[in-house]
């Protein structure tokens, strides 16, 4: 009976705040029909978006992945000072409001910020632009795979990677062939949070971007500025697009899980 | 081939504390030897500066005469089996096995059935022919062992070192390994040295002892002399349950004089002066053994092939084995004195002669 009562609660409480929100913008996406829906797509303006969302997203999975590999490993084969405090400023991104993150990138970067006007005169741009946008996403999406890696990296101890050792494998040899391997799931799932929320993020990026349409806006500020422009079935239909990308992303986390079930499974 | 450990010295990093103070030990070619003493004696850490595993702060190790400065050149000479097994958790247990041929340089590297007919030959040699395409997730504890054994064996190094190989083994198994892994050892003709706390396996496995304590050798002996001739107390308790008596040593009769009541005197040719017997509780005979005694005989059940009793001191009772082939009948209740006779004399807890 409680069980039941349980039951009932969690998929209603699920059903509400999980699945009625992506439900609804479906729903309002294809108000007008599928037709109306898929033609707003063909906006160039949205295409941008699209596309610059895809290149931002894969530059930070990218540096973040190399970078947590690199620091996971630092972190968990190596005691050294100030090992506490690294381990705390990982975290930072994650607790820090993401308009806090856009800021910092504005004052180091913009037109009146400490290295804004020697940057112009170089002729670069980084706020306002893409750079900074990639900036922005790097800061707030770096703590996924670090803190992914660290527990499993840490739990696997440097056992196999001394066996390898012995055995006669060189660094490389024991990094791609041992301990990113046995950490593999973890990174795997760490890669994906990191696309997930690459994908998704809207703070820091907006306060860096400057909100230029077909420039730079991703898919989160396009969809902000369709709606604010009573542009309601586009805005809804870039927004589920955003949210299937999202969800194919949480469900290919899943995926390593069930594969390993039905190795696992005698028959 | 030959392992030589000359004055090796190592503290734990960023403190004073000694792990190894001055160890040297050889170790013949062919040899089995045991590294036991309590936790924290440094035997694991001796172990892994063999190893190369740590480094140390001074000190030599050499193979064969061969001295060796890095992990590096030890490779594939030297096979390591970890305590936890360290298997690779993500590979079949045939590519565990491997491993080490994989990791070669192409020019050296043998060729993929030539690998694949050493997997199979040394999955055979550890009796899991049928393994090789399992994941070590699905192996029992035993099973695990061997595969990990195969893989410190896959680039036929001459010298094995095992650290704990045994610690998560249950005690039908682990007897099992442990007398297929001396088998083992005689027919390919290895150099082992085996970390173990348990004495009783070492004892049991190994040609010679080294009892470390407070990261030094205190004694490597044979397991017979190390019976017979324990260099000092502690390691005479180690080795097994042992009963203590004080007493003195005369210079003019040569007797050894209990202070206790009850313990019978014996002739001894060590230096006169204060000094503590030490033995078996199976070597301690009652004498006189008759109804209406001084001491009390309590009997409290058999265990291990021997009938466990304890002989009533006036100040406490002291643990006194008989073989279970003694007839119960012949052992009475009481005797006249415990006869110590056997016992290795002590003094400031070093072994007197």
């Amino acid at each position: 009976m409680t069980r039941f009562f349980l039951w009932c609660a969690t998929w209603g409480l699920i059903g509400l705040v999980l699945l009625m929100p992506p439900a609804v913008i479906l729903a309002e996406a294809l108000s007008h029909g599928i037709m109306p829906a898929l033609k707003t797509l063909q906006d160039p303006d949205g295409i941008a978006a699209i596309e610059l969302t895809l290149e931002v997203t894969v530059v930070a999975v990218v540096l973040n992945t190399i970078f947590g590999i690199l620091a996971a490993w630092l972190l968990t084969r190596f005691r050294f000072p100030g090992r506490g405090l690294l381990l705390v400023l990982v975290e930072l991104p994650l607790s820090i409001s993401p308009v806090v993150s856009g800021l910092v990138w504005l004052l180091l970067f913009g037109a009146q910020g400490w290295w804004g006007s020697a940057l112009d005169r170089m002729g670069i741009q980084i706020a306002f632009a893409v750079p900074g946008i990639i900036l922005a996403t790097l800061f707030v999406t770096l703590p996924y795979v670090v803190r992914t890696l660290i527990p499993l990296m840490e739990q696997q101890g440097r056992d196999a990677e001394e066996a390898a050792t012995l055995a006669g494998a060189g660094f490389w040899q024991i990094l791609f062939r041992v301990t990113l391997p046995g950490a593999r799931v973890a990174l795997f799932s760490g890669v994906l949070m990191t696309t997930a929320r690459a994908m998704g993020e809207f703070g820091a990026v907006s306060v860096v971007s400057g909100h230029i349409p077909g420039l730079t806006e991703t898919m989160p500020l396009h969809i902000e500025s369709l709606y604010n422009g009573y542009q309601t079935v586009a805005a809804f239909t870039m927004a589920a697009l955003l949210a299937f990308m999202s969800m194919t992303v949480v469900f290919l986390r899943s995926l390593p899980d069930f594969m390993n079930r039905t190795r696992e499974d005698p028959s | 081939m030959s392992v030589v450990v000359e004055n090796l010295i190592r503290c734990a990093p960023g403190s004073e504390r000694i792990l190894l103070s001055d160890v040297s030990l050889s170790v013949e070619s062919g040899a089995f030897v045991a590294l036991v003493g309590p936790s924290g004696a440094g035997k694991t850490t001796l172990l892994r500066a063999i190893a190369g595993l740590d480094k140390y702060d001074s000190g030599t190790v050499s193979l064969n005469g061969e001295t060796l400065a890095s992990i590096q050149e030890r490779a594939g000479k030297v096979g390591f089996v970890f305590q936890s097994y360290a298997l690779f958790p993500h590979m079949t247990v045939a590519r565990n096995i491997s491993f080490g041929l994989d990791v070669l340089s192409k020019a050296q590297r043998p060729s993929a059935s030539e690998i694949s007919a050493r997997v199979q030959e040394l999955l055979d040699l550890m009796q899991i022919p049928d393994l090789g395409k399992a994941y070590p997730s699905r192996l029992s504890g035993g099973q695990r062992q061997r595969v990990a054994l195969a893989r410190a064996l896959a680039t036929r190094p001459d010298v094995l070192l095992l650290d704990e190989p045994f610690g998560a083994l249950d005690p039908i198994v682990r007897r099992a390994i442990r007398t297929w892994l001396r088998a083992l050892h005689d027919q390919l003709g290895l150099t082992t040295i085996l970390v173990t706390h348990d004495q009783e396996e070492a004892l049991e496995v190994a040609d010679r002892i080294v009892v470390m304590q407070h990261g030094r050798i205190v004694q490597n002996a044979s397991p017979a002399q190390l019976d017979e001739a324990p260099e000092t107390a502690f390691v005479m308790e180690f080795l097994g349950e042992a009963v203590s008596f004080k007493g003195v040593i005369q210079a003019d009769t040569g007797l050894f004089i209990p202070d206790e009541a009850g313990v019978l005197p014996f002739a001894t040719s060590c230096p006169a002066g204060p000094a503590e017997a030490m033995i078996r509780p199976f070597e301690i005979f009652p004498e006189n053994a008759a109804t209406g005694g001084k001491i009390a005989l309590v009997r409290h059940g058999r265990r291990n092939g021997f009938l466990h009793y304890s002989a009533q001191l006036p100040e406490r009772s002291v643990p006194v084995f008989f073989p279970v082939h003694t007839k119960h009948q012949s052992i009475s209740d009481s005797c006249q004195g415990l006869n110590i006779a056997e016992a290795r004399l002590f003094r400031n807890g070093q072994r007197i002669v």
